[in-house]
């Protein structure tokens, strides 16, 4: 089964830590309650610098950027996993960073709300909010339709398949790892 | 091969005889904490995957301490602790530091206050052991010897159920500290030196051991201090090893029996740094990142609004002692916060005496605002009504671990990071001020 996921990137760059993905304020609000798990998502990201725009329109909960392009370190900070989720639920799918923060990697595998990509180049630098973007899941590409480039990502390995599932418990259950 | 602190607690968590940085491995789990900010999430993930009649794996091995959002008309905030209490008592929680009388917290004998502190002041932090927190400060306890990390809901949730959790094996970074410590540095400074020549992402994925001479120096509040910021460097954890200065902290605390473990001297590091601290001098991390490090002398010109002295990393009694020093017989020029971290502490300032007087009278005659209750407060902002939160793009020094935009509320707000020293300094002038001009 191939597996693209297209759409306009939002661009940040490095160290985005989890106060301005969700800030502390919101925190309030339970992820495991659907109706708070909705308005968490419709947060997400407005602890960025003014500098950066809008990620969610106003008046609207959903994001209209399912993809996101960083730098260096990103969801660094707070172990929050309110971080992935608020993303997860606005309707992010994919970030491709440089790298990432150890707990937030892990806590998007552990939800399966969102894949954590790794670029090989900075693409924070290459790209610009507003382009429109194709993430190859078998190649292991990313294609900037705006610009007509191709770049190699670095391969997701098994962190993929326990997203695909819907996270860690999903994944140990349709593996056959827990029972119930 | 020899194995380091970290490796030896996970070989022996995980029962095996030998693990390597990389590997991943299940470990069994000594003390799970979490508190009113994850914990109602994390109790949602345990009863959704393992059942809504589901029992917790260990009732005595989970903590649970409301301490962020307690002192807020927030009712969201206020069901959330609420949600811990149910549970708690659902479950036969043993250590639950509950508050309900939130007009007056000195009514509720069991409440504690910030997790991390009230975790070590309780006993629940012990050499040789496995910590997990929903919380990334939770790398504080590393002070002890033991290996404590911070994770998600998810994760937490699953070692509610199991008291197990899959990691991978942390490759150590050693610092060794040498020197004779200065008398105007603290350990906050030590810190912010660390994290400025690695970077905030510069232990990622890794522990970071702290050892040398000036460390066995450094009193238990102290390696706190130091062990609490790993996370800031991007750290999985850090460590200290115990000696007898961690084994009296302990054994005054709690009866339960540990074993403490060691860096083998054959033991691999991924990488090995050593300082001499008595070159060093005192640091602030300027905003927006904690590895944004100046000298605090060269922040002179840096006017400042306000002075926060508080939360797990520099709100703990010795944190005030310190800045009792030199805020004593002076008066300050901004408005200063003081929030202890926990209840104890809040008591130590009005027992504890520096030259004299309590620190509470000290902190009064310099004009400092009345100690607040004890909570993380403005450390990460919180609800809009949060005490001492930042509301208006003020510039503010404070002794709190983190300064991302918008960390203490506004997000334009500045944060200039620093050890009580230098924010009692600051205090005096109203500007970032380097503590040796009050300490002769």
């Amino acid at each position: 089964m191939s597996k693209v996921i297209r759409g306009v990137v939002f661009v940040v760059d490095d160290n985005i830590d989890t106060d301005q993905i969700i800030p502390a304020e919101y925190l309030t609000l339970v992820p495991s309650k659907p109706d708070e798990y909705e308005k968490l998502g419709s947060y997400a990201m407005v602890g960025l610098p003014d500098r950066y725009g809008k990620f969610i329109a106003a008046g609207e909960i959903k994001t209209s950027y399912p993809i996101i392009i960083a730098g260096e370190n990103f969801g660094c900070g707070s172990s929050r996993e309110h971080a992935p989720i608020a993303l997860g639920a606005c309707g992010v799918k994919v970030v491709v960073a440089q790298s990432y923060a150890r707990i937030f990697f892990r806590n998007c595998a552990a939800t399966g709300e969102l894949y954590p990509w790794e670029s090989i180049e900075r693409l924070c630098e290459e790209f610009e909010t507003g382009q429109e973007v194709s993430v190859d899941f078998d190649r292991n590409q990313i294609i900037n339709h705006t610009l007509g480039k191709v770049y190699d990502l670095k391969p997701i390995g098994e962190v993929g398949p326990v997203i695909d599932a819907g996270g860690i418990f999903a994944y140990a259950r349709q593996t056959g790892m827990i029972s119930r | 091969m020899g194995m380091t602190l970290t490796e030896k607690i996970l070989a022996k968590a995980s029962r095996r005889s030998v693990v390597q940085p990389g590997e991943n491995i299940w470990v069994d789990v000594d003390v799970l904490m979490t508190h009113d900010v994850c914990g109602p999430g994390t109790i949602g993930v345990f009863k959704r995957e393992f059942g809504a009649d589901a029992k917790v794996w260990d009732s005595e091995k989970i903590v649970l301490i409301p301490d962020h959002y307690i002192f807020t008309a927030d009712e969201r905030a206020n069901r959330n602790v609420d949600i811990l209490r149910d549970f708690a008592k659902e479950q036969g929680i043993k250590y639950f530091y509950d508050i309900s009388d939130r007009a007056d917290f000195k009514a509720n004998p069991d409440y504690k206050g910030v997790c991390h502190i009230a975790l070590a002041q309780e006993g629940h932090t012990r050499p040789g052991e496995v910590l997990f927190g929903t919380d990334s400060h939770t790398c504080n306890a590393g002070a002890f010897g033991q290996f404590a990390t911070g994770i998600g809901n998810t994760d937490a949730g699953f070692i509610m159920g199991t008291g197990k959790l899959l990691i991978k094996v942390p490759a150590t970074m050693r610092f060794v500290l040498n020197g004779e410590m200065p008398d105007y540095l603290l350990a906050k400074d030590l810190i912010l030196q660390i994290i400025g020549d690695i970077s905030v992402a510069g232990a990622t994925y890794r522990t970071m051991e702290f050892a040398g001479e000036t460390i066995q120096n450094l009193t238990m509040e102290e390696r706190m201090t130091l062990c609490n910021m790993a996370i800031e460097a991007g750290g999985k954890n850090g460590t200290i090893a115990a000696d007898q200065t961690t084994f009296d902290y302990v054994q005054a605390r709690t009866n339960k029996p540990f074993e403490a473990v060691y860096t083998d001297p054959d033991a691999q590091f991924y990488s090995d740094r050593a300082y001499d601290v008595s070159q060093l001098e005192p640091v602030v991390a300027q905003p927006h990142s904690p590895d944004n490090r100046a000298l605090a002398r060269e922040c002179r010109d840096v006017k400042i609004d306000r002075v926060y002295i508080g939360s797990c990393t520099g709100g703990k009694t010795e944190d005030f002692i310190h800045a009792a020093r030199i805020l004593k017989g002076h008066n300050v020029k901004v408005p200063t916060y003081l929030v202890p971290a926990t209840q104890k502490v809040y008591e130590d300032l009005f027992t504890q005496k520096y030259e004299g007087q309590t620190l509470s009278e000290i902190f009064l005659a310099s004009g400092c605002i009345e100690p607040a209750a004890p909570s993380c407060a403005a450390c990460l902002g919180g609800p809009k009504d949060t005490f001492g939160r930042m509301n208006t793009p003020e510039v503010c020094v404070s002794t709190t671990n983190r300064n991302f935009p918008g960390r203490m509320g506004e997000k334009t707000a500045q944060i200039y990071l620093a050890s009580p020293y230098t924010a009692a300094a600051s205090a005096l002038t109203g500007y970032v001020t380097d503590p040796r001009e009050f300490l002769s």
